[in-house]
């Protein structure tokens, strides 16, 4: 296919009257809308390559080349992650990667985990018990805790520790890959890298963010009891006891729907920005730092979502 | 540009089978027309050195040979296969066959030497024993002198030394066709003798035919069975080191002259 150096729009439809989009490696989309601008005189090249009828619409952007532009990077995207979901049930399955990148993203996590884990509980619970001394219902303080910290807390500040740590190291070292031409070279000795750096990378943050969440709640819960041993009269079985008197098993799932969540748009948006990265090492540090911060942003998104949504089933 | 007419006509005869044939082939990156019209055959068990200034094309060349890249137009047949039309499992049954050696040599930086030159074996031969993956690895090691470097990463390796790993691991797989993409480049001139005696060797031992891609004319004329001169996105030329050589055309000769006499002091 000739090389997208400007906007409009093109659809390309098939002998069916269906929208189709030819890529790299010969398979069609059907129904997509490609906003892409190439030069005029190949549009008989395209039609020659790709075997299919071709219509362009007028030579200007559909609403503006910024915005054309983000909607072109919001359908890659969206293809990225729809390969995603086929080379994981296509297989084979690079199982011994994946252990390996669970145990990067997940085992190797746990100190910088339990020390922020920790300290929100205590501090929560430190923050916390002013306000309920001012109605004499310091009592409540382990369930208010429990609540916070597994509806929200937990897997909130596991993803974004693990944006800032696992997103970013992601995104640097598969920009790095294609920079050194690492992934090129897997492609051309036959082995998918797609499903060796990709799959793997975005299964383990999947997997490992859940485990990790859940571990930063008991932590955080261990953290809250401390204060609270050192403050008031209790024990460790009648602090849980009352911390999880309050907690639902839609709390719990809520927390663990937004850990999944979490866990597969770091890993997908690190994967992402760094297998497309640009050449050259701005394009690594550029992949590892948009990494981050798209992770952050929709990660509170996510947030909002699935807040709104169990309000709503609550 | 030279007329295609003042070429001399290859040594090779007429009925030569060849492992890569490439017509008319064209590949432009926005306005930038990189390949404009390129013919080239490469005969099985020969070494073809595609020579050219800096942005010129060479390595997209190899590229889209081995399918990183998509021709705008042409046809490039590799093994009698033409590569426009392939699906991915063609491919990579196609790639199997192939062996590229990158410009900087493209080592898995997360891996040690073994883990390198195992990694498209076990993925692409299946039922293969430890053991016998052991033995290619060494074997292939042992070809290219490096043996000892087994257990060590990438990073503790010289330039010269992550070269020979780079062909080592390409050769793992066998291939019927090797496409080097600067073999010699940021290499000393002693380490660059070593680098083409081993590519004049691993086409001796494997049979292999190649695409050189390089701006070193010593390489070239250690290595080329045939050289093609690449100049504004055509092959201006194509022949022997002398016949390339013996044209009176400006760019050509500059290349030679810097090549062979202004850049020795």
């Amino acid at each position: 296919m000739p090389e997208c150096i400007g906007w409009h729009v093109i659809f390309i439809t098939n002998s069916r009257g269906r929208q189709t989009h030819k890529r790299e490696g010969g398979q069609s989309v059907c129904g997509a809308v490609v906003a892409c601008h190439f030069p005029e005189n190949q549009v008989q090249t395209i039609r020659t390559l790709t075997g299919v009828r071709m219509s362009s619409s007028a030579n200007k952007p559909v609403i503006s080349k910024k915005i054309d532009s983000h909607l072109l990077s919001l359908y890659e995207a969206f293809h990225f992650m729809g390969r995603f979901f086929r080379e994981v049930v296509r297989g084979p399955f690079e199982f011994q990667e994946l252990v390996r990148q669970c145990y990067q993203i997940g085992y190797r996590s746990l100190p910088l985990i339990s020390l922020t884990g920790f300290i929100t509980g205590m501090v929560f619970t430190k923050q916390s018990r002013p306000s309920l001394m001012e109605f004499g219902a310091t009592s409540w303080l382990p369930s208010l805790v429990s609540i916070a910290i597994v509806r929200a807390l937990a897997p909130l500040i596991t993803s974004l520790i693990s944006a800032g740590r696992v997103g970013s190291s992601i995104g640097a070292e598969l920009g790095s890959m294609r920079v050194t031409e690492q992934i090129d070279a897997m492609e051309v000795s036959a082995v998918n890298p797609f499903r060796f750096l990709v799959v793997t990378r975005v299964l383990a943050t999947t997997i490992s963010i859940p485990i990790l969440s859940f571990y930063c709640a008991i932590v955080g819960l261990m953290g809250s009891f401390l204060d609270v041993a050192l403050n008031e009269e209790t024990n460790i079985v009648a602090f849980f006891e009352s911390a999880f008197e309050q907690i639902t098993f839609l709390d719990i799932g809520s927390a663990l729907v937004k850990a999944v969540a979490y866990g597969f748009t770091i890993g997908m948006v690190g994967c992402y920005k760094g297998y497309n990265a640009g050449q050259g090492t701005q394009g690594v540090g550029r992949a590892a730092n948009t990494s981050v911060v798209l992770s952050m942003f929709l990660i509170f998104l996510e947030e909002v979502a699935i807040v709104q949504v169990t309000n709503w089933i609550r | 540009m030279i007329d295609k007419s003042t070429q001399p006509e290859s040594s090779l005869p007429a009925n030569t089978e060849m492992a890569i044939s490439i017509r008319e082939l064209y590949k432009s990156f926005g306005d930038l027309h990189v390949l404009r019209g390129v013919d080239l055959d490469v005969p099985k068990g020969k070494n073809v050195v595609v020579l050219g200034r800096s942005g010129t094309g060479k390595s997209v060349l190899i590229k889209i040979i081995s399918g990183l890249l998509t021709a705008d137009r042409g046809i490039v047949k590799v093994l009698g296969t033409e590569v426009s039309r392939l699906n991915e499992k063609q491919w990579r049954e196609l790639r199997l066959k192939i062996g590229f050696s990158f410009q900087n040599s493209a080592l898995y930086d997360s891996m040690t030497v073994r883990e390198n030159l195992e990694f498209p074996l076990v993925r692409n031969v299946k039922n293969l024993s430890r053991a016998e993956i052991n033995k290619s690895v060494e074997e292939v090691l042992d070809s290219v002198g490096l043996l000892r470097t087994i257990n060590q990463m990438p990073s503790e390796l010289s330039g010269g030394q992550r070269k020979r790993i780079g062909i080592a691991r390409t050769l793992i797989m066998n291939p019927e066709i090797m496409l080097y993409d600067e073999p010699t480049a940021g290499l000393d001139p002693t380490t660059c003798i070593e680098i083409n005696e081993l590519i004049n060797e691993v086409k001796e031992r494997y049979h292999t035919s190649s695409i050189l891609i390089t701006h070193d004319l010593t390489c070239a004329k250690m290595t080329g069975d045939k050289l093609a001169m690449l100049l504004d996105g055509k092959f201006v030329r194509q022949g022997t080191f002398d016949e390339v050589f013996a044209s009176d055309e400006e760019q050509i000769r500059s290349f030679y002259n810097y090549n062979f006499t202004e850049n020795k002091v």
